[in-house]
C-alpha cells in the first residue's frame, strides 16, 4: 500500500478510517438537557429516559435497594448520582447507560447533594447518622462529618440535605432537633456551623432556589424552621407557627419530603402535617398566605416552574390521586387519578409536561400541564422516584 | 403477591418444629386478603421502616430488633400507632388477628 499511495493520500485514509471507527465505537452525538433517571425501587434498577421524545432510553440494572432513592447530577448533565437506601452511591452515565462507580459508603442512607462547584458529592446518612463527602469524579472519600448524638444516644439522623452556594451543604438533624450548615470549600477539612433548637423532629428540608433560605420541615410541632443564611447570626426562626390550631391533627401515613420545587415566585407552598391542608407562605416574609383544603395528607407540593399551579400527591390511602391547584385563586381546580401509588412528580424544565409514577401499574403516566390530558404512558417496574436533569443547574436540587 | 408459598414455609417450620412453640402461628387470612396484607407491609410499612425492615425514620423491624419484643404489644402499636412518635394507628386498615399476623411474619423474619 505504501507504494500506491503518495504520503498525503495516504494519511487521509488513515483519519478516515479512524473516524468511521470512532463513529461505530460511540453512541451518536446528543445532548443531556433533556434527560432524566427513574429509580426502579423493588428491582434495584434505573431507567434513563428522554423527556423530549417520551421514551426510554434504557435501563441500568445493580444499584442495590432503591427505597427512597434520590439522585443529583453532575454539572454537566452526563452523569447521575444515585442514592440508595443501603447506603450505596452509584455513578451511571446518562449516554452510555453505563454503571461507571459505585461505592458503599454507610449501612442507611437517605440522599444526598452536591456541591456548587460540581467537585464534592454529600452523602446524608441515618446509620451511621452523619454526612460524608465524596470526590464526585471518583466517589473517593473526603471527609466524614458524624452529626451530634441525638435523643436517642446515637449520632442523628440526617434530614433535608441541600446545597447552597460557596460549597456549603445545609441539613437538619431528626434526633438532635438542629439544623447545621457544612462549608466544604476545602473539602478535606469542612467546617461546621451548628443551630441547635431548630424545633422538635426535622423530617426533611429545602434551599430556596437562590440558595439564601434553608427551611426544614417539623414533624414534632406545627410549624416550620427557617435559617436566612445571610443572617446566620439572627440563628433559625419559626415560620408558619401553629398552622393546625385548634384542629385535631390526623395520622400521617406517610411522610411528605420538600425540595427547592415548593417556591415559584412570591409564594413558598408547603405540605401540613397531620392536615389536609397545603400551606402557602410569602417567600420574603414566610408569613402565611393561606391553607388550601386538599383531599388528603399531602407528600409531594411542587409548584410548576411557573408558578401557576400546584401539582400535590398523597400519603396512603389516597396515593392513587393528585390534584391540581391554581395559584391566583388559591383552589383545587382538578383531581386526577392517574395510576395506583403516584409515589413522584417531576416537571419537564419549563413545566410543558409533568411525569409521574404508578409504582402499583407499573407505569409512568406523562401529563401535558396546559389541557391536564394524559400524553402517553410508558412501563417502569415499580416506579419511584423521576428525576430530570435539568436539576444539574438548580442549586439545592 | 402470592403468600401461598409463605404460609406453607412457615407451616412446614412449625411442623420441624423449627420455630419458637412460644409462637403460636396465627391462622393466615384467607386470599387475596393475605396478599394485600403484605403488599401493605412491604410498601407503606416499608416507607419508613425500609423496604428491607432494616430501618429508616422508622425503627428496625428485623427479628433480631423485634426480638423479646412481645406480640401483643407489637400487634397493639400497629393498631394504635406510637403517640409522640411518627407512628401512625393502622387500626382503620386493619384487625387484631391481622395485625398479629404481620407480627408472627415479621417475626419469622419473612421478607415480602
Amino acid at each position: 500500500m505504501a507504494g500506491l499511495l503518495p504520503e498525503a493520500g495516504r494519511t487521509a485514509l488513515i483519519l478516515t478510517l479512524s473516524l468511521l471507527l470512532a463513529a461505530c465505537a460511540a453512541p451518536p452525538l446528543r445532548g443531556t438537557g433533556d434527560l432524566g433517571v427513574v429509580i426502579e425501587r423493588a428491582s434495584g434498577s434505573v431507567q434513563v429516559v428522554d423527556n423530549t421524545h417520551q421514551r426510554s432510553l434504557g435501563r441500568i440494572q445493580g444499584l442495590g435497594d432503591l427505597s427512597h432513592a434520590s439522585v443529583v447530577f453532575s454539572r454537566d448533565a452526563r452523569y447521575a448520582y444515585v442514592f440508595g437506601r443501603d447506603g450505596a452511591i452509584s455513578k451511571v452515565d446518562l449516554l452510555t447507560r453505563q454503571l461507571v462507580q459505585r461505592v458503599a459508603q454507610a449501612s442507611n442512607s437517605i440522599g444526598g447533594a452536591i456541591s456548587s462547584d460540581g467537585k464534592v458529592i454529600a452523602a446524608q446518612n441515618y446509620e451511621p447518622g452523619g454526612v460524608r463527602l465524596f470526590d464526585a469524579d471518583n466517589l473517593a472519600l473526603l471527609a466524614d462529618i458524624p452529626a451530634v448524638t441525638g435523643h436517642n444516644g446515637k449520632p442523628s439522623r440526617v434530614v433535608g440535605l441541600a446545597d447552597l452556594p460557596g460549597n456549603r451543604f445545609a441539613y437538619a438533624l431528626f434526633d438532635a432537633d438542629e439544623i447545621d450548615v457544612l462549608d466544604a470549600s476545602d473539602p478535606a477539612h469542612p467546617v461546621l456551623a451548628r443551630h441547635p433548637g431548630a424545633g422538635k423532629s426535622p423530617y426533611d428540608g429545602l434551599a430556596s432556589m437562590d440558595g439564601r433560605y434553608f427551611l426544614a420541615g417539623l414533624y414534632g410541632e406545627d410549624g416550620l424552621s427557617l435559617l436566612d443564611t445571610w443572617r446566620p447570626e439572627q440563628g433559625v426562626r419559626r415560620v408558619l407557627a401553629g398552622y393546625g390550631r385548634g384542629e385535631q391533627a390526623m395520622p400521617v401515613y406517610k411522610m411528605p419530603h420538600l425540595r427547592g420545587w415548593s417556591i415559584a415566585g412570591e409564594y413558598a407552598f408547603l405540605p401540613a402535617i397531620g392536615h389536609h391542608e397545603v400551606l402557602m407562605a410569602d417567600s420574603r416574609s414566610w408569613a402565611q398566605v393561606a391553607a388550601v383544603p386538599v383531599l388528603g395528607q399531602p407528600v409531594f407540593v411542587m409548584a410548576e416552574p411557573s408558578g401557576r399551579h400546584v401539582w400535590v400527591n398523597f400519603a396512603f390511602p389516597d396515593n392513587d390521586k393528585v390534584q391540581v391547584i391554581d395559584v391566583p385563586s388559591r383552589q383545587v381546580i382538578k383531581t386526577l387519578q392517574p395510576g395506583r401509588a403516584i409515589l413522584h412528580m417531576e416537571f419537564t424544565a419549563r413545566g410543558d409536561a409533568v411525569w409521574l409514577s404508578s409504582r402499583d401499574d407499573d407505569k409512568l403516566v406523562v401529563i401535558d400541564t396546559a389541557t391536564l390530558n394524559t400524553r402517553s404512558t410508558l412501563p417502569a417496574r415499580e416506579p419511584s422516584g423521576i428525576f430530570f436533569s435539568w436539576r444539574a443547574g438548580r442549586m439545592g436540587m | 403477591m402470592d403468600s401461598g408459598p409463605v404460609s406453607r414455609l412457615l407451616a412446614a417450620l412449625l411442623a420441624c418444629g423449627l420455630v419458637l412453640p412460644a409462637m403460636a402461628a396465627p391462622a393466615a387470612p384467607a386470599e387475596p386478603r393475605a396478599s394485600q396484607l403484605l403488599q401493605l407491609l412491604h410498601n407503606d410499612c416499608g416507607a419508613c421502616h425500609g423496604l428491607t425492615f432494616r430501618g429508616g425514620l422508622g425503627s428496625p423491624l428485623t427479628p433480631e430488633a423485634l426480638q423479646g419484643k412481645p406480640d401483643d404489644s407489637l400487634a397493639a402499636t400497629i393498631l394504635n400507632g406510637r403517640p409522640g412518635t411518627p407512628m401512625p394507628p393502622w387500626r382503620p386498615f386493619l384487625d387484631e388477628e391481622e395485625a398479629k399476623w404481620l407480627v408472627y411474619y415479621l417475626k419469622q423474619g419473612a421478607r415480602p
